[in-house]
């Protein structure tokens, strides 16, 4: 019961934060509206360079001599899909509030090779050939992110930090409470919260498995689990702590499921790789074929694990950005109050729907990573007692 | 054109997933009438058919996304 009251708490509290972002927003676009019908940022998409690298349009350019400051609420008000391509990806600048974003260190190689520092700030106007547009640094004459090495602390890299600040104080809470009333006693506070999930993750996931090594893995699954969680909740809270696609990024999916592919095939036994090189019982010719095969199979397990997480998060912070952005296109970018009115009637309730489900999906989906992670290491690490039994 | 069939794509892609899941649930349930007992093994497994199923699905998606 009081968990349940809780949890409605939380997700009131995260409506009324989507409530107040769209406000910020809407009031700022009846501001800009004239400059956002002059100004159509139809390539934002692109700012995202690690997926779109190749095409930039010419849009861009023309844009920016115009409006060099600034652009965020042009964006968001004049096209709806910039607007969420931004917000979903990575940013030089954490963008909090109408104009003002918290500037983020930056260092960036580029392609001549030497360096440029600073904070994100300084490059509202040029330095060192380098120009922030769109939240992201970009070379100021050809506006794109092209030959450009981007070690920045982004969004992202800022997130990542924040997360693992708000782990370690979580955890080191807990190890404390532990140690001072020991493990037989009654868990209090945080430490009750988590301890279930922590037993669930060793029991439901680790022990049925992993068979009798499972304690060697459980602290990089509970590692993986809390990593995803966290960052999958802290990307729902739709104001400035939170809000980075984190575990939406496939650069951070793609490394975790990296983890995962070296922790199984370091562990991998002699049976594991007697079933990828040489699968017993299967004739020499036709091991031609299946060789092949299981060297793609090694592979595929974390491209899917890598797919899923994005994919799933990604999705849900597009749904959502899509049912705010409702609220503009009805309202045709703060023009018509009455458009507004009735696009926030229908996108509250329905952002309050995702905002609940997305909060499932975020357990889920570090539950269905941390699981599957499980399942890939124990099929490598599966001692083989019947062989003729798995043909 | 090319976001058309995209789109199309995507939608395919979601038809199959939405197949795949419904049948995967149904049967879930079926099992889980049949053998109350057992609702835990079989929820974890239906778990992981259906993230494997939506894999499929999203990798399609993803695949719409670059073409668009």
């Amino acid at each position: 019961m009081y968990s349940a009251i809780k949890g409605i708490t939380l997700t009131i509290a995260l409506v009324f934060g989507s409530v107040f972002l769209n406000f910020s927003i809407a009031q700022d676009s009846i501001q800009k509206v004239e400059a956002a019908v002059a100004a159509p940022y139809s390539d934002e998409v692109h700012a995202d360079h690690s997926s779109h690298g190749e095409e930039h349009g010419d849009a861009h350019a023309d844009a920016h001599d115009e409006a060099p400051h600034g652009e965020e609420a042009h964006a968001d008000a004049s096209d709806p899909i910039a607007a969420i391509m931004h917000h979903i990806s990575d940013a030089n600048e954490f963008h909090i509030w109408g104009h003002t974003s918290l500037p983020l260190p930056v260092i960036i190689r580029k392609a001549d090779g030497s360096w440029s520092t600073g904070m994100s700030s300084q490059y509202h106007a040029e330095k060192d050939g380098l120009i922030l547009s769109h939240g992201r640094i970009v070379d100021a004459s050809t506006h794109t992110t092209e030959g450009l090495l981007d070690l920045s602390i982004t969004k992202n890299v800022f997130m990542m930090l924040l997360s693992l600040i708000v782990l370690t104080l979580i955890f080191f809470s807990m190890k404390s409470a532990y140690s001072k009333r020991g493990v037989t006693s009654a868990p209090k506070g945080l430490q009750s919260f988590l301890e279930p999930i922590i037993t669930f993750v060793i029991d439901d996931v680790a022990k049925p498995n992993l068979g009798k090594q499972y304690e060697k893995f459980v602290p990089y699954l509970l590692c993986a689990f809390f990593f995803i969680l966290i960052n999958n909740l802290l990307g729902l809270v739709p104001f400035f702590p939170g809000s980075a696609n984190l575990t939406g990024n496939i650069s951070v999916t793609l490394t975790m499921a990296v983890m995962t592919f070296v922790v199984t095939n370091i562990s991998g036994n002699k049976h594991y790789w007697q079933h990828v090189f040489a699968m017993p019982g299967v004739p020499k010719l036709v091991l031609l074929i299946v060789t092949p095969l299981e060297i793609i199979g090694l592979l595929t397990k974390p491209f899917a694990l890598m797919m899923r997480l994005f994919a799933n998060i990604t999705a849900g912070h597009i749904i959502i950005l899509s049912l705010v952005s409702l609220i503009f296109i009805l309202g045709e970018n703060g023009k018509s109050i009455g458009g507004a009115t009735g696009g926030a009637a229908i996108a509250v309730p329905f952002v309050l729907f995702m905002n609940a489900l997305e909060l499932l999906v975020a357990f889920l989906q570090a539950y269905i990573f941390t699981l599957l992670s499980a399942i890939f290491i124990g099929m490598a690490i599966e001692e083989h007692h019947h062989e003729e039994a798995h043909h | 054109m090319i976001t058309g069939f995209a789109a199309l794509g995507a939608g395919l892609a979601a038809l199959g997933a939405g197949i795949g899941i419904g049948s995967i649930g149904g049967k879930a349930m079926e099992a889980i009438a049949r053998q109350p007992e057992a609702a835990g093994d079989i929820r974890g497994a239906m778990i992981v058919a259906s993230a494997l199923v939506e894999g499929a699905a999203l990798a399609a998606i993803v695949i719409s996304f670059l073409v668009a």
